[in-house]
């Protein structure tokens, strides 16, 4: 049990001489970290709500309400193997002081007056004595802190309800009573002694050796409020705790909270809301953020606390989840004297970078906050209390949904979903969403909401931060230049060698970047070695792998949504976060990261009062082998000392390296200095600016700044390119060259934080957001802490060794100069003499010999290239083997034909290969009961139909991908797979782009979009922003076609086992752990070698989490990433695997050769171009892939035999089949630990019968069961039916099943218009009219919530408020985010207001809306928008095709629109039909007040639209009817 | 990639070769230089595959993309210090190599490989054109000094780079002049020997050391030598030729090709020969046997004296014109080869099977012949041979030239005295590291690996020295390649 590997996160910075409360430490909660398993990996999401009488009326009725709002968003949260047990939920209300009095009158208590006592819900260890002496701590602390000691109550609860996992856990509930000192003045002070006794007891007990000290824990202690929370399910709340349905349980507020948690294991004391907030969404900067604010806790020092402020100290508990975090740090902010909302702006700041809408008054309150805090940056929906106020706030991206409602009456509902207690229209007075970035604020002292804007201009006016800012905020270009002797290298080639660069990193580097301004962009993977495995020299960087966001959070556009992401950086001396002052802003700002060499030197020779650099050199002598390590420490040293002698910035530099002098790793420095400052406490003292030769590529900046730095000169790449500029090998000049590579980099920057989540480059700063892959402990641990490396692996000596080696090669070589002094290099292109690949002229060369003439034997050749790795280790499995067992005569292994059902092709869609690789392998595959899969592609509905021959083309997995192209319910409904891609091996957590020169005729057609118009995919699904978000589609798609399995594909990386836990959770039947190294798709080429990990990690963690947490049998697992042959396919069984994917290797046996230019169109074999001339090359036959198929299940059999194991099943996570060839480890990684990966949880799984949760049979799609119902005649005949019902929102994807219906009888053409007519009123649930089929209309009278139709495949949408409304709808908004998302043709009319990104991805649907939030009409590629109202803020982002017309009354349209791809006309004639058209249709069947304003005095009003114009569709729509006129060809459009 | 369509716009044209009736006439070179503006946009066809089979196939791994697209963008200069990088002797390469590197193109799967050789042979006389080639002396001398002896292409590429590393090269030859094979095996209307004086004086120039008509066993010791060096390398080439052991093999006028062509060149080089010694194919029936690049060599050279007629016999059947399975896609096929020499006029035959040599006052007559056939007995046996009945026929002749391949090298002289040891087929044994048994005795080219292209002799002297300069250094900054 409990191997030494795996991660060290959660093992705390420990830098402070305080206890540190370490809550992974807590044994009992979560199960040990063991194997590849980790509680630090646990993520979450949740529903979040409240209910506020905004008149501050005490109520039983808020309590009831509220707990309704919880129970109404069960399907938000999530059931793990125990249906009974929940992730948690809980409520936070007011104190109900008259129930107290009540009760403790029955105790002979009594109770002090309102305010002057405390109280707080504490779970407690289950023994009598442990609880006793945890009892103790606390009541001792309350006397020291000059308290009053009131007395315990024992909480009832009532258990019968709860699952048995919650059971077990379950700690012992008390409330305690403590009555206001003397030494208190106030309430306020009062609150901060409390939180002081909180502190303080939980670090005492904590470091006690009491034993179930781990069930201790203090929901809160607080005079205002009281929290009642547990491991429940939402309706178990108030029946578990009875005290909450006495009626004299009163409070004008109820914060209510709902977790989902990919969580394995889920806990007590993770159940929200915390002591300030609740909150859905996740923090991706964690550990950054707590690094920076630990760096600072030193300078902490508050009038309010006195002396007190050394007992809170840990302020962050380490180990708590991200929402737990941020809440300790609200609740310093807020005790420290901030209000909630300021402290919240700047903990979660709106993007105000480029906001030109912005005031300056409040931008400038975001600037000099920006100097003191970084964000803490993720998506986030926030709700939040003092117990007197409250409110809710949305991160600067807005990826949470938070709609609210005011009544009448005046009562605040605020949640997830609308709907979610059943109000009559006609109560209904405002409706709206939170806007990103935006606060919802609640004063009941003042009695009224505040809005947004009141409460940003009130806290932007209380100091002149705008003057502070022009007295002490300098600019970087502000600062006067530096005279410095030119400095440039003598011998650049020598220095290239020096640093180890080969003429590739200039070549396929540097050359693209300088000469594009772009990430260079390869094809096909990564087949070369590991870093540690490689036999050659690696830089230090090489051994990092970047993490990215997958499922439980959302990947952004950097491109598109520019305006939440910032580059700027504020580098300079921190100071105490608690106070505010001119101070606090004298900084440097620094604009871009990469610094030009004037730019450096401009802060390296500063002469600015309040500036001092302090230059420290990077290097060490080559020849005393100890000077290495001291180099480090000297490093450190002299950087301590720099803060000491008060330096405000640090260059860390490698200028002058010699012959005597070698340099040290700028990685390995930079992250050594960090942590030691750090560790001190006085990392925020200092900047600290790396001047170093060695970085080159985009990976390398990224992990200087995530792990450090605050800006960094490249000056030897700038070398590079102003040598190749010289040369002639840059089509551009020097200044250009280098301007594009500092644009490259930075491009490519916010593209590495964008994949996981981050805007900021002030929030990734420090927050390491890599794996380390074969780094050894001790190593990471010193110098790279808290950092993820679970194999262990190189270490320090192997790394100076390296360093050592390419100095010798710089100064002890004769090499000429020039180009050829250079290494060749070797990694994206094969080279004799450069890095291995396991895709070499040999085993292509043989591998297409051997699937051509069908010969096993040629194919045992290649194999055995594959399989036998010894001399050149590339993967982790080359360093297995498998062990002696007594073997079986193979014919009773199970037979080929079984093995081959589960073999599996990969995404790659018709566009990235061509027509005839596609089919061929979809013929294959089908011949075989193999699958194969679309890829984001869709698929020709003429491929469904089987050919004369018996072979079928049509292919079995249907991907679903984030730009939805081709995914119409007809396609879902021929799926006998759904994939839901998350991430692919290639590129996770990045989008995708198909030119429009790519796109053909016929691709447009399957992808239902317009010929020649550029298709991008974005790089989340904007409709997957968290986990429960997934279970919601993957509802959607089982709700379509009930048949179909649905699988999510994610990527490798550390977590992903918890991931796939929650994926578990949701409903998925099997989830696809895709190796990093796979994936044939153009990508960046930093993507493909440096983000994700290899499918060996991912899948044993996988395995073990879901075995662990008693899920495993209920989904499947696939692999897939370099799968090449029989023994690769065993290993990955032995490690948990039931299914397998081959990409590549299939490519090549239909002839590609790894040109590995795909993304070139220029594929010379045919495979992967739309060339036609180029596709009649191919020649590749099914027959080849079958052979090929066939080939690695005998081998598969062959050495299943020889391991005794009859079927594959039994194999299936029996690690001890495997040993491990330590033999073949490179010297440099002996320490390489593998044991993590073949850990065996002491778990049995049963494979034979899966355990499925069936959730087909199920009544969760009533509606739609009743509609199909009532229209079988419609269906069968064509017989038009009409219908009413009432709807709520639970009632979720209502239309789906039935749309999957009627393709599946009626095919893609559907029905007539209106033959399926539906009426409701109500609530929609999410995704209302998803994937609705052409000839069924759906009419709503009352509001919907997200996703209303999603995909919409030909049907029509009307929705309009509710019967007796009187709220007026152009001002309030009826339906959620990401609406009518993947659209591909249809209607739809809205009377009112939609929310974020609506028509998202829109390719055929003409509609009407009545004003939409940000980013709408993102991605769209075709269809006709209408907005008769307000749009938000990036209007038209990456909008390709499609024309949107905008009523623009106020005439301020144009600057929220994103005129990167579209332009702003006027309407010509066809135009202003064609809205004429819509708007009349809107007017008939909404009864819009808006639209007959507009058709009343229709030729006066249409003067006011404006018409947004994609520039590429229009050129398009140009040619087509240049065509049409010239009666040539056809162009489809939508 | 100097153009990602490049290959789709431009088609493969190779170098011309003067008109047969004119250079049948001279010993001049056959082939016509590419003009260099062609040459670029045969450059610009090379589509820089992710997996340069080109690459691989070549045995000392041009980095053949890399030039191409530098010489497609002009840059002249770095496309030459490319090349020159792995190669030590281009211009001979690019006029005789039979290009394995084509034969692996990826373009070649289903279109016409990029003219590989050519394009090498354009940059490197560019490069000798424009005076990029300059004499280029070390800047330090180690101090080691280095006996090669054998000044073929192994040895004179192995003198190169140790030359190039700093150590002080001595080249011994046992002819007057050195360049082995290069200057009497192959014809100056292949390779002009002018090339390889030019090459040969550059080496001079850059301080290697050129002793020549010294025979090595003969006028002094290899321990003589191995006193004199610090290391010493052999590199005598593969100089027995493989015998026609037969009937009638003592009759005049049946010679060794090696024979016949070295006083080919000789002859065209000027120098008078013994009429007594000399072989010439003026007005005379010729019948070449051997349908390897020797043949071919010896068929041009006869053509070239005016022989009356010339026949070409080879024993193997007559490969296909197209790959069989048995040679896929990138492996070097063997296929039927029409070189420039048998379009100036040869009768060829295959499956011909010599059995005896028949004549009249000692000179030879006639061949007598017979068909044969290959027949394989089960799978992955060797072929057998097997006479067809009743084929037998005979062809005239008076002057018989056996191309029949090489053997081992000659060693008995050379080796004498020392412990050197010879593998089973009486070539040069070594180690890994190209040492033989005798410490600091290195060997490279034919005479260790047996016959073969100049190419991989090349190649040997390459690897060669990089064992040299690690054995007397401790490490070594030459290329392993």
């Amino acid at each position: 049990m409990g191997t030494g590997v795996g991660s060290n996160r959660g093992t705390g910075v420990g830098l402070d001489s305080e206890p540190s409360l370490n809550r992974s430490d807590m044994r009992g909660h979560f199960p040990e970290k063991q194997g590849l398993y980790d509680p630090a990996f646990e993520k979450d999401s949740c529903g979040v709500g409240f209910v506020c009488d905004m008149k501050g009326r005490k109520s039983h009725d808020v309590i009831s309400k509220g707990l309704e709002v919880l129970e109404r968003m069960g399907h938000r949260g999530a059931v793990g193997a125990d249906p009974r047990t929940g992730d948690g939920a809980g409520i936070l209300i007011q104190i109900p002081h008259g129930f107290f009095v009540k009760r403790l009158r029955e105790q002979g208590l009594s109770l002090p007056d309102p305010g002057e006592y405390g109280a707080g819900l504490i779970f407690m260890p289950r023994d009598p004595d442990c609880r006793k002496r945890c009892e103790t701590i606390l009541q001792d602390e309350i006397l020291r802190e000059g308290q009053i000691f009131l007395g315990w109550r024992d909480v009832p609860v009532d258990e019968s309800m709860i699952g048995e996992v919650a059971k077990s856990k379950q700690p012992v509930i008390k409330q305690i009573f403590i009555g206001r000192g003397g030494s208190c003045r106030d309430q306020g002070s009062f609150e901060r002694k409390l939180y002081v006794i909180r502190k303080v007891a939980e670090k005492k007990v904590s470091s006690s050796d009491i034993p179930g000290k781990d069930f201790f824990y203090i929901t809160d202690l607080s005079s205002k409020k009281i929290t009642y929370k547990g491991l429940l399910m939402p309706e178990q709340v108030p029946e578990y705790f009875p005290d909450l349905k006495d009626e004299d349980t009163v409070s004008a507020l109820a914060l209510v909270h709902s977790r989902y948690s990919t969580n394995t294991f889920p806990t007590w004391d993770l159940a929200q809301p915390f002591r300030y907030l609740a909150h859905n969404g996740e923090i991706n900067t964690l550990r950054g953020n707590i690094n920076w604010f630990r760096s600072g806790e030193r300078l902490l020092a508050s009038s309010l606390f006195g002396n007190d402020i050394a007992k809170i100290k840990p302020v962050i508990v380490e180990g708590g989840s991200d929402s737990a975090s941020i809440d300790n740090v609200l609740e310093l902010l807020v005790l420290g004297g901030r209000s909630l909302p300021h402290a919240l702006m700047m903990l979660v700041p709106e993007a105000w970078e480029h906001n030109a809408g912005m005031k300056k008054e409040i931008r400038d309150f975001y600037a000099y906050h920006a100097c003191i805090m970084e964000p803490w940056d993720g998506p986030a929906a926030i709700a939040f209390t003092d117990g007197t106020d409250i409110g809710a706030l949305l991160d600067r991206n807005g990826l949470r949904p938070a709609r609210y409602l005011i009544t009448r009456d005046d009562l605040v509902v605020m949640s997830s979903e609308v709907g979610v207690l059943d109000l009559d229209p006609a109560e209904i007075k405002y409706s709206s969403r939170l806007e990103p970035g935006k606060i919802l604020f609640i004063d009941t002292a003042r009695q009224r909401v505040v809005s947004d804007d009141e409460i940003k201009n009130e806290l932007s006016a209380k100091k002149p931060y705008g003057e502070w800012l022009n007295e002490n905020l300098v600019g970087l270009e502000d600062l006067p230049s530096a005279v410095v002797t030119s400095k440039r290298t003598s011998d650049v080639f020598k220095m290239l060698r020096c640093f180890g660069y080969s003429r590739e990193d200039l070549n396929a580097i540097l050359k693209p970047m300088a000469e594009e301004g772009k990430e260079p962009v390869g094809s096909m993977g990564n087949d070369s070695p590991h870093a540690f495995l490689s036999k050659r020299p690696q830089l230090v960087f090489d051994h990092f792998k970047q993490l990215f966001a997958q499922v439980t959070n959302p990947a952004i556009d950097p491109i598109r949504e520019d305006i939440v992401m910032s580059m700027e950086t504020f580098a300079g001396t921190g100071s105490n976060i608690l106070t505010e002052s001119p101070d606090h802003c004298r900084k440097l700002s620094i604009p871009d990261p990469i610094l030009t060499n004037s730019g450096l030197d401009k802060i390296k020779y500063v002469n600015t009062e309040g500036f001092k650099t302090k230059t420290v050199h990077m290097f060490f002598d080559p020849v005393r082998e100890g000077d290495f390590v001291k180099a480090l420490e000297r490093i450190c040293y002299e950087g301590a000392y720099a803060v000491e002698e008060g330096y405000n910035f640090l260059v860390l530099s490698d200028r002058g390296v010699n012959s005597e002098k070698a340099v040290l790793p700028s990685l390995l420095a930079l992250s050594a200095l960090h942590q030691h400052l750090v560790s001190m406490s006085i990392r925020t003292q200092i900047s600290i600016i790396v001047e170093s030769a060695e970085p080159r590529e985009v990976n390398h900046f990224a992990l200087l700044l995530a792990y450090g730095a605050d800006a960094i000169n490249p000056y030897l790449a700038y070398e590079a390119i102003e040598e190749m500029t010289r040369s002639g090998k840059l089509s551009c000049g020097k200044e250009k060259a280098v301007e594009n590579y500092r644009k490259a980099v930075g491009g490519g920057i916010l593209k590495i934080l964008s994949k996981m989540g981050i805007s900021t480059l002030r929030s990734y700063k420090g927050a390491q957001i890599f794996e380390a892959l074969g780094l050894g402990k001790e190593l990471v641990d010193a110098y790279f802490t808290n950092t993820v490396s679970r194999i262990g692996g190189v270490g320090l000596e192997g790394i100076r060794k390296d360093a050592v080696l390419r100095h010798e090669a710089a100064f002890s070589g004769f090499a000429d100069g020039g180009y050829t002094a250079l290494d060749t290099g070797g990694i994206y292109q094969w080279k004799r003499d450069g890095e291995f690949h396991l895709w070499n002229p040999e085993s292509i060369a043989l591998l297409q010999d051997s699937v051509r003439k069908g010969s096993y034997d040629v194919y045992k050749k290649f194999a055995a290239l594959i399989d036998d790795q010894s001399e050149n280790p590339t993967t982790i499995r080359s360093l297995f083997s498998f062990v002696e067992r007594r073997s079986i005569p193979i014919e009773e292994v199970e037979p080929v034909e079984n093995i081959l059902r589960r073999f599996a092709t990969g995404a790659m869609s018709y566009g990235s290969i061509s027509r005839n690789a596609h089919e061929t392998i979809a013929i294959a595959m089908n011949r075989i009961k193999g699958k194969s899969n679309t890829g984001e592609g869709g698929e020709d509905p003429a491929r469904f139909v089987p050919l004369p021959n018996g072979d079928s083309r049509k292919s079995a997995i249907k991907q679903v991908a984030s730009g939805r192209f081709g995914v119409t319910a007809n396609y879902l409904i021929n799926a006998d797979e759904i994939q839901i891609k998350i991430s692919q091996g290639a590129k996770p957590g990045e989008g995708g782009q198909l030119p429009g020169h790519k796109v053909s005729a016929i691709i447009a057609r399957t992808r239902y979009t317009t010929q020649g118009v550029t298709l991008i995919s974005p790089p989340p699904h904007h409709d997957i922003y968290s986990i429960e978000d997934l279970a919601q589609l993957i509802f959607d798609l089982k709700s379509v076609n009930p048949k179909a399995r649905v699988s999510v594909k994610l990527v490798s990386e550390v977590g992903v086992g918890t991931i796939a836990a929650g994926v578990a959770k949701g409903h998925a039947d099997m989830i696809l752990i895709s190796g990093a190294d796979g994936g044939t798709g153009a990508s960046p080429r930093t993507s493909i070698r440096h983000a994700g990990l290899p499918w060996e990690l991912g899948l044993s963690e996988t395995h073990q989490t879901l075995a662990l947490n008693n899920l495993r049998d209920r989904v499947k697992l696939q692999t897939d990433g370099q799968m090449r042959t029989g023994r690769d396919v065993a290993l990955a069984a032995i490690l948990g695997a039931e299914e397998f994917g081959f990409c590549t290797a299939v490519l090549i046996t239909l002839g590609c050769v790894m040109l590995r230019h795909c993304h070139l169109n220029n594929c010379s074999v045919g495979v992967a171009t739309q060339d036609e001339l180029l596709e009649k090359r191919f020649t590749g036959r099914p027959e080849y892939v079958v052979n090929y198929m066939n080939f690695v299940a005998m081998h598969l059999r062959e050495i299943m035999a020889s391991l005794g194991v009859r079927k594959l099943d039994d194999m299936v996570g029996m690690t001890d089949l495997i040993g491990i060839n330590k033999g073949i480890l490179p010297e440099k990684a002996e320490n390489t630990d593998l044991s993590g990966i073949l850990y065996r949880p002491d778990v049995t799984v049963d494979f034979s019968g899966s355990r499925k949760t069936e959730v087909e049979n199920d009544n969760r799609n009533r509606l739609d069961q009743e509609i199909i119902r009532v229209s079988e005649d419609a269906i069968d005949r064509g017989t038009p039916v009409s219908a009413q019902y009432h709807i709520r929102n639970y009632d979720r994807a209502v239309g789906a099943r039935l749309s999957g219906r009627v393709c599946a009888d009626r095919g893609e053409q559907g029905l007539s218009e209106d033959t399926i007519k539906c009426r409701f009123d109500g609530f929609a649930g999410q995704s209302f009219g998803a994937f609705l089929a052409r000839g069924i209309t759906f009419e709503l009278a009352g509001m919907a919530n997200d996703y209303v139709g999603k995909s919409l495949s030909g049907g029509k949408i009307i929705i309009f408020p509710g019967k007796g409304a009187t709220y007026v709808p152009e001002d309030n908004v009826i339906i959620g985010n990401t609406c009518f998302y993947g659209a591909v043709a249809g209607e739809a009319y809205i009377r009112g207001r939609a929310g974020e990104r609506f028509c998202v991805r829109n390719s055929g649907l003409y509609a009407v809306v009545e004003g939409v939030g940000d980013h709408g009409c993102e991605y769209m590629t075709g269809g006709r928008v209408v907005v008769l109202g307000k749009t938000g803020r990036n209007f038209a982002a990456g909008m390709s095709g499609g024309i949107a017309y905008i009523y623009d009354k106020d005439h301020d349209f144009s600057e929220k629109c994103n005129r990167s791809m579209v332009e702003i006309e006027t309407l010509t004639d066809e135009d202003r039909n064609l809205v004429s058209e819509l708007v009349g249709n809107h007017h008939r069947n909404t009864l819009s007040k808006v639209a007959e304003r507009i058709l009343e005095n229709f030729s006066e009003e249409i003067t006011r639209f404006i018409k947004v114009m994609p520039i590429e569709y229009k050129r398009v729509l140009g040619a087509k009817e240049m065509e049409e006129k010239m009666g040539l060809g056809e162009v489809s459009d939508g | 990639m100097g153009d990602v369509r490049g290959f789709l716009k431009v088609r493969r044209k190779e170098a011309a070769y003067r008109p047969v009736c004119e250079r049948v006439k001279d010993f001049e070179e056959v082939a016509v230089p590419t003009p260099p503006k062609d040459a670029e946009y045969q450059a610009s066809r090379c589509m820089d595959c992710g997996v340069p089979f080109c690459h691989w196939g070549c045995p000392i791994g041009n980095y053949i993309p890399e030039w191409n697209d530098m010489m497609f963008k002009q840059d002249w200069e770095n496309a030459f210090k490319m090349l020159a990088s792995t190669n030590n002797f281009p211009e001979i390469t690019g006029r005789i190599c039979p290009a394995a590197c084509e034969q692996a193109c990826v373009l070649g799967i289903n279109d016409e490989p990029v003219t590989i050789r050519e394009n090498e042979l354009s940059i490197i006389e560019k490069a000798f054109g424009s005076g990029m080639v300059k004499p280029n002396i070390p800047e330090r001398r180690t101090g080691k000094k280095i006996s090669i002896i054998g000044s073929g292409p192994a040895g004179l590429a192995c003198a190169d780079q140790l030359n190039r590393a700093g150590h002080s090269v001595t080249v011994y030859e046992k002819d007057d002049r050195p360049g082995g094979l290069l200057r009497y095996g192959i014809p100056n209307f292949k390779l002009d020997k002018k090339i390889l004086n030019r090459r040969i004086d550059l080496m001079a120039a850059e301080e290697v050391k050129f002793i020549s008509g010294v025979e090595v066993g003969k006028d002094m010791t290899l321990d003589d030598i191995m006193r004199k060096s610090d290391a010493v390398c052999l590199a005598p080439g593969s100089g027995r030729p493989r015998d026609i052991d037969i009937e009638g093999r003592e009759l005049e006028g049946i010679h060794f090709a090696m024979d016949y062509l070295t006083q080919g060149n000789r002859i065209a080089a000027g120098e008078a020969i013994d009429p007594r010694e000399a072989i010439s194919a003026k007005g005379k029936k010729v019948v070449v046997i051997g349908g390897g690049d020797t043949g071919s060599d010896c068929v041009g050279t006869a053509n070239r004296q005016n022989a009356e007629c010339v026949v070409q016999i080879e024993l193997m059947p007559k490969p296909g014109e197209c790959r069989s399975e048995d040679h896929p896609w990138p492996m070097y096929p063997t296929l039927l080869k029409t070189s420039s020499s048998h379009e100036e006029g040869v009768t060829r035959d295959w499956s011909v099977f010599t059995k005896r040599f028949t004549g009249s006052e000692g000179k030879i007559e006639k061949l007598e012949c017979a068909r044969i056939e290959f027949s394989r007995e089960g799978k992955d046996k060797c072929p057998v041979m097997k006479e067809v009945k009743n084929s037998g026929f005979c062809i005239d002749a008076d002057l018989v030239i056996i191309a029949a391949g090489f053997l081992c090298p000659i060693t008995e002289k050379l080796l004498s005295g020392v412990r050197v040891d010879l593998d089973n087929r009486g070539n040069i044994k070594t180690d890994a590291n190209m040492m033989t048994g005798a410490e600091r005795v290195f060997s490279a080219g034919d005479g260790r690996r047996g016959q073969s292209l100049v190419v991989w002799a090349i190649s040997e002297g390459r690897r060669c020295a990089h064992s040299i300069d690690k054995f007397l250094m401790g490490k070594s900054f030459l290329p392993v390649m």
